[in-house]
């Protein structure tokens, strides 16, 4: 039988449509590492060298706070399996310019990465990203956009949810 | 014209051994678990040598020696540890080519870099670390007149250093020079993605320090970096990175009640008012230049200036120039000294970079430059390249916001003063930004309303030794380069010293 796409339940309050999904390799490669080291956490990263990557860690290993969103929560348990249960966290001021994109993590080729724990297997996980479609995407400043409004192909448009 | 022989055939400038050690105690320690990684060359995509992949084991043994060392080398005179630190210098300098071959073929870099600025500025790093450890003095106050509190430098003791993978030698030097004239032992963990050039650097500088005063321990973040920074043996932690294990970092930090330095990265302004245009003359060229900067070093630099504000008057003819300039870039083999842009660090960076050209596009931002993985055939064929690339949008989009730390700008508009400062300031980050302008009251002003720890004015990308060199916002704690750096590395015992002979009468 082969892995499905495993996507993320809503946790954020107020919110209904999901932000963050696991491809199959991501799922295959998560419930291993999960065999070597049991229960995980996602944090995403920022900034320089492996910065911009989800950071994988043993549940609490990584403290999150208020100054965190959880994005989401996956069960990595196969059907009819007990809970495993992986939070995907970044922290709130990253946010609050991640927020109009949906996530997919994904796994490629790569060495190192932080203390993430799927380095010593020679690959690293990835995110790759689209626009939410229920999200505003930019408040933008009029100003600052022009360059951007100037493009009429662009797909800018806010759409928010009806929801 | 110079092509630099491939490391190990006729001719090169270095040759690697086949396997490295961990370097601990002043030799060759096998890791305890026996196990190894290979080391990948990003210019061609293949492996060139193994390295040890440590564990919390060898992280112990560095710790050992570096504590049987601390005690000596902490006793020796300012005078004699920077006769040590020139003695590196002077070797390093000695051997510029053999070093910025190693560099650029761990790293991927264009060797014309690594032989002009990493190299040289490694050695000159502790040239000025060797004369700031001699100026420094304590200091004393006499409180009254049979009171006198002297205050001494004295150095931690037992470091630890975590090293990232974008200049391997250099940003070790960063956080060897002022550690070690401050009298401290080091346990150094290099990045996974470059973990030899710095053992390259070790093998040739080894015989000048004590046994065990550096120690170099490889491996994963997980396995050898944790151990390290977690470790109740080392009496402070200084890590280089991103965010999300920066704060990791100072987490275990705080569980050993230690200090932390962390630089964490940034998404730098690089602001350019209408004045700059007013002339196409000399300083013209030079801010044009400044545009292009975006590419140096791939853009695998915390300070790059990653976004570009150009104010509305000139932002399509300057920004016209410069993508003419841009695609100029002569990208090609690392080892030709022709060659301006070399390759990404590792597959994962070329990934990751991918991903910023595709959410870019698919935010809405308008592709002026590149946007593409550049395949440069022959043996190069599977190294990591990817084009220079400019994409135009806002300040709101990822791109805008997120250090994708490879040759991709992001170019908006502003239309005043407060605009650009406005623009510039609306990041979580603050560790570089520039500013062009031939009023230079507006440079010094945007240059103070800047929170960022260093603006560059009618400059960019210099990194003299002398200059600090640190974080505001999420950028991280603490300053490098300057001998402010040497407080990271000291402890104050201040003395506190009665001449009377009276007592106090209170008993």
């Amino acid at each position: 039988m082969s892995t499905p796409t495993i996507t993320a339940s809503v946790t954020i309050a107020g919110e209904t449509v999901p932000r963050v999904e696991l491809t199959p390799v991501a799922v295959d490669l998560l419930r291993s590492l999960w065999e070597e080291h049991g229960p995980l956490m996602f944090h995403q990263s920022g900034g320089c060298c492996d910065g911009s990557s989800p950071m994988l860690f043993m549940a609490g290993e990584f403290i999150t706070s208020d100054q965190d969103v959880r994005l989401g929560q996956f069960d990595l348990a196969p059907a009819g399996g007990p809970a495993q249960p992986l939070d995907f966290w970044m922290s709130a001021e990253q946010f609050n310019y991640w927020s109009h994109t949906f996530l997919t993590v994904d796994v490629v080729p790569g060495r190192g990465s932080g203390f993430s724990a799927e380095a010593p297997r020679g690959v690293r996980f990835l995110i790759r990203s689209k626009l939410m479609t229920t999200m505003t995407p930019f408040a933008a400043p009029a100003d600052s956009a022009e360059t951007v409004e100037a493009d009429a192909a662009v797909p800018l448009a806010p759409a928010r949810s009806p929801a | 014209m110079t092509v630099y022989s491939v490391p190990g055939t006729p001719g090169s400038k270095v040759t690697f051994k086949s396997r490295y050690e961990n370097w601990i105690g002043g030799e060759w320690v096998a890791p305890v678990k026996g196990q190894y990684f290979e080391d990948i060359t990003p210019v061609t995509g293949k492996p060139f040598a193994e390295v040890a992949r440590g564990t919390a084991e060898d992280i112990e043994l560095a710790l050992d020696a570096a504590h049987k060392a601390a005690p000596a080398w902490g006793k020796t005179s300012p005078t004699e540890r920077a006769a040590v630190l020139n003695k590196i210098a002077d070797l390093i300098d000695a051997n510029t080519e053999m070093l910025a071959v190693a560099e650029t073929w761990d790293n991927g870099k264009a060797v014309r870099e690594t032989i002009n600025a990493d190299i040289p500025l490694a050695a000159d790093h502790f040239r000025y670390f060797a004369s700031a450890i001699r100026a420094q003095d304590g200091d004393h106050a006499q409180l009254d007149g049979d009171t006198v509190s002297y205050q001494f430098h004295e150095p931690l003791g037992v470091v630890g250093q975590i090293i990232p993978w974008n200049f391997p030698i250099l940003m070790a030097v960063w956080k060897l020079a002022p550690a070690l004239a401050a009298g401290n032992a080091i346990v150094l963990k290099p990045a996974e993605q470059t973990p030899v050039s710095i053992l390259v650097l070790m093998e040739l500088i080894g015989d000048i320090l004590p046994p065990g005063v550096v120690n170099v321990v490889n491996g994963f973040g997980l396995e050898a970096g944790k151990p390290l920074a977690s470790s109740n043996r080392i009496r402070k932690i200084a890590f280089t990175g991103e965010t999300t294990t920066g704060r990791l970092i100072l987490q275990y930090a705080s569980a050993n009640i230690i200090p932390s330095t962390v630089e964490l990265g940034g998404k730098s302004p690089n602001i350019f008012f209408s004045d700059v245009a007013q002339e196409k003359d000399a300083f013209y060229d030079k801010a044009q230049e400044g545009f292009v900067l975006f590419a140096f070093n791939q853009g695998e630099v915390c300070t790059a200036p990653s976004r570009a504000l150009l104010q509305k008057p000139i932002y399509d003819s300057f920004l016209g120039d410069a993508v003419t300039r841009a695609k100029k870039i002569i990208q090609g083999n690392p080892l030709d000294t022709d060659t301006q842009m070399g390759a990404q660090a590792s597959n994962d960076q070329l990934e990751k970079i991918l991903s910023y050209i595709d959410i870019g596009t698919k935010e809405g931002a308008k592709l002026a430059l590149g946007g593409e993985r550049a395949d440069l055939g022959g043996d190069l064929t599977d190294g990591y390249y990817v084009q220079p690339t400019i994409f135009e949008g806002h300040n709101k989009m990822r791109l805008f916001q997120e250090e994708i730390f490879g040759p991709v700008l992001a170019v908006t508009s502003f239309t005043d003063y407060d605009d650009a400062i406005s623009i510039a300031n609306d990041t979580i980050y603050g560790l570089g930004a520039g500013v062009w302008s031939r009023n230079g009251n507006v440079a010094y002003r945007a240059g103070r309303d800047i929170q960022a720890g260093r603006v560059w004015v009618n400059n960019y990308h210099a990194y003299p030794a002398g200059a600090a060199f640190g974080g505001y916002k999420s950028s991280g704690i603490g300053r490098e380069n300057n001998k402010l750096a040497l407080g990271h590395y000291q402890q104050t015992k201040n003395l506190l010293v009665s001449y009377s002979e009276n007592k106090l009468g209170f008993f």
